[in-house]
């Protein structure tokens, strides 16, 4: 926000006096350089300032105008440099000064600025927006009737055989979603999975026991419990006491779990979500208990675990792939061949920057860079 | 009405978050504040959820006497003994429930966390199991690795370290980007499938 046009002549004319003030002892105004730091939300500036015949250690100022208040803001060893000072407020105008044995060095005055885009961000933007166009182009397609081939995913089909099993066992289903928050989006789709998993496991009349580390997942597990039982046309077999929240801390949530499978005897373990350090202590657990087991997560650490001690194992992306797969539902297999095109488009971008990479053309790849 | 509601509230605190992310002036990043610490908020406000279902579960096993209620018990007195603790003499550092914290959860979470080392063995001879070409490669390679980061892998030939850091910085790397980069176009289409309204079975029904 601009200042109005009053308190504007004020603050130049208070810039006015500092610097005659200043002026005194002590060399120009132009070595510190303040300038709105670009793609924020108005609230940094940057200094940069060149004092090459100081070799003290400077102390730099800061002071909102018309009134002056000098705040110190940090000590620096170089005579050349640069600082972002961050936290301002978007309103103010401001003004800096090293403090040296000669005197002040002042800064020109300047106001912190929002900026409307983040143009450091404009690559993530247009790839964004293309993938959104993707989706939404396959969806439309997917709407008109199109039909979209999915290939196998084994680790799906593996939950309706474990399912299966722990049914003619008489035994119950273990489904863990994960020890993350519902923020993290595997965790979400691990509830879409076990909506599913509930249907089938209330077709086949075997209770399923869900252990939730984080307190706001009970609610959301509970529903999609409740869900899968409604679909199958079972309600009344629905029991509430089989999500269970065990306790938000790690190793305690881990004990509690492998309490679970051991004495309640699961037949079936469905491990779905975003798993750390607990992977393999729950798989191994399983295992020892002669569980079919099925893991799903997109923690690339903890793969190698689950499939070295599970059954099945869905990698990555076939974890979010699952919801498509398992309802066949024309709309979410359209987002799963947008997605597989934007693999497509990827890998030639890949191919591309390979090639310019390799001919001495950094332009290209590092027009991709994160910032 | 119980599920178009969730959906246009998905929709516009989706969407906000979307933009934020590229849009960083005030009008649009100080509501997307604002939106995340609801979250924080209603975050808290979960944990009495979280206690209530366990109290309401324990509670019941141990009343009817059902099988191993003893545990649940413990729990229940545990979680008790916590909770009054906490809320009567404070959670400071040197204060009881720093001490009961400190030297019994501490060193039970530890014995957990140590029990991995003997799960990771158990799992790789598993895996390790050379019974098909693809697990002997696996078995070889591994082999490499591990005598590539001990000192003793270079006593027996000085090529390891640098064939372990190919390992792991080629063909691993180059496998570990596949998945991420699969995973990430997922984690996105996910997102849009919730923000659109494609995906609603998180909701539950009517």
């Amino acid at each position: 926000m601009d200042l109005p046009a009053n308190r504007m002549f004020r603050v130049k004319l208070a810039s006015l006096v500092l610097m005659v003030f200043a002026s005194w002892g002590l060399t120009s105004a132009a070595d510190i350089r303040v300038a709105d730091l670009p793609d924020d939300n108005g609230t940094a500036l940057k200094l940069t300032w060149d004092l090459s015949n100081i070799d003290s250690t400077l102390t730099l100022f800061r002071s909102s105008l018309p009134e002056t208040n000098w705040t110190p803001v940090g000590e620096f060893d170089e005579p050349r440099g640069s600082y972002v000072d961050r936290g301002l407020s978007r309103d103010s105008l401001y003004i800096y000064a090293f403090r040296l044995h000669s005197g002040l060095v002042l800064s020109e005055a300047a106001q912190p600025r929002a900026s409307v885009l983040n143009r450091a961000r404009v690559n993530q933007l247009l790839i964004l927006a293309i993938f959104f166009a993707l989706v939404l182009l396959y969806i439309k397609l997917a709407s008109r009737g199109k039909h979209f081939f999915v290939r196998r995913i084994a680790g799906l089909r593996a939950i309706e055989e474990a399912i299966g099993r722990a049914t003619e066992m008489g035994r119950p289903v273990l489904y863990v979603p994960g020890i993350d928050d519902l923020n993290n989006i595997q965790t979400i789709a691990s509830m879409v999975i076990l909506n599913d998993v509930a249907r089938l496991a209330a077709t086949y009349e075997t209770p399923v026991i869900v252990p939730v580390c984080k307190p706001f997942v009970v609610p959301v597990a509970e529903e999609a419990v409740r869900q899968g039982y409604l679909n199958a046309g079972r309600p009344e077999l629905y029991n509430p006491d089989n999500v269970r929240y065990l306790s938000d801390e790690q190793f305690a949530f881990t004990a509690g779990v492998n309490g679970i499978m051991l004495r309640e005897r699961t037949a079936a373990n469905i491990y779905m979500g975003s798993f750390f350090a607990e992977s393999l202590i729950l798989a191994e657990t399983g295992f020892s208990a002669g569980a079919i087991q099925v893991a799903g997560t997109a923690n690339i650490h903890q793969l190698p675990f689950f499939v070295a001690a599970c059954d099945y194992t869905l990698i990555g992306e076939e974890l979010y792939a699952a919801s498509a797969y398992l309802s066949r539902e024309p709309k979410l297999l359209g987002t799963l061949k947008a997605s597989d095109v934007a693999k497509v488009i990827i890998i030639i971008i890949l191919v591309a920057g390979f090639i310019a990479e390799t001919l001495g053309w950094h332009t290209f790849a590092d027009w991709f860079a994160a910032r | 009405m119980k599920n178009e509601v969730p959906v246009v509230v998905a929709f516009f605190t989706g969407m906000l978050m979307v933009v934020s992310l590229f849009i960083p002036h005030p009008v649009v990043s100080t509501p997307a504040s604002v939106v995340r610490q609801w979250a924080i908020i209603i975050t808290a406000f979960a944990y009495v959820l979280g206690v209530a279902n366990i109290a309401r579960i324990s509670l019941h096993n141990v009343k009817r006497r059902q099988r191993d209620w003893q545990y649940k018990a413990a729990l229940v007195f545990a979680l008790a003994t916590m909770a009054t603790i906490g809320i009567a003499l404070g959670i400071e550092s040197g204060g009881v429930f720093d001490w009961i914290y400190l030297n019994m959860y501490v060193p039970m979470q530890a014995t957990m966390f140590s029990l991995l080392a003997f799960y990771i063995a158990s799992a790789a001879y598993r895996a390790f199991r050379a019974r098909s070409p693809e697990a002997t490669f696996l078995l070889v390679t591994a082999a490499i690795v591990m005598l590539g980061r001990v000192p003793i892998g270079e006593k027996i030939w000085s090529g390891f370290p640098g064939l372990t850091e190919w390992i792991m910085e080629v063909p691993n790397m180059a496998a570990k980007r596949g998945i991420m980069i699969g995973a990430a176009l997922g984690a996105i289409s996910t997102g849009l499938k919730m923000i659109l309204g494609l995906e609603r079975s998180y909701l539950g029904g009517d």
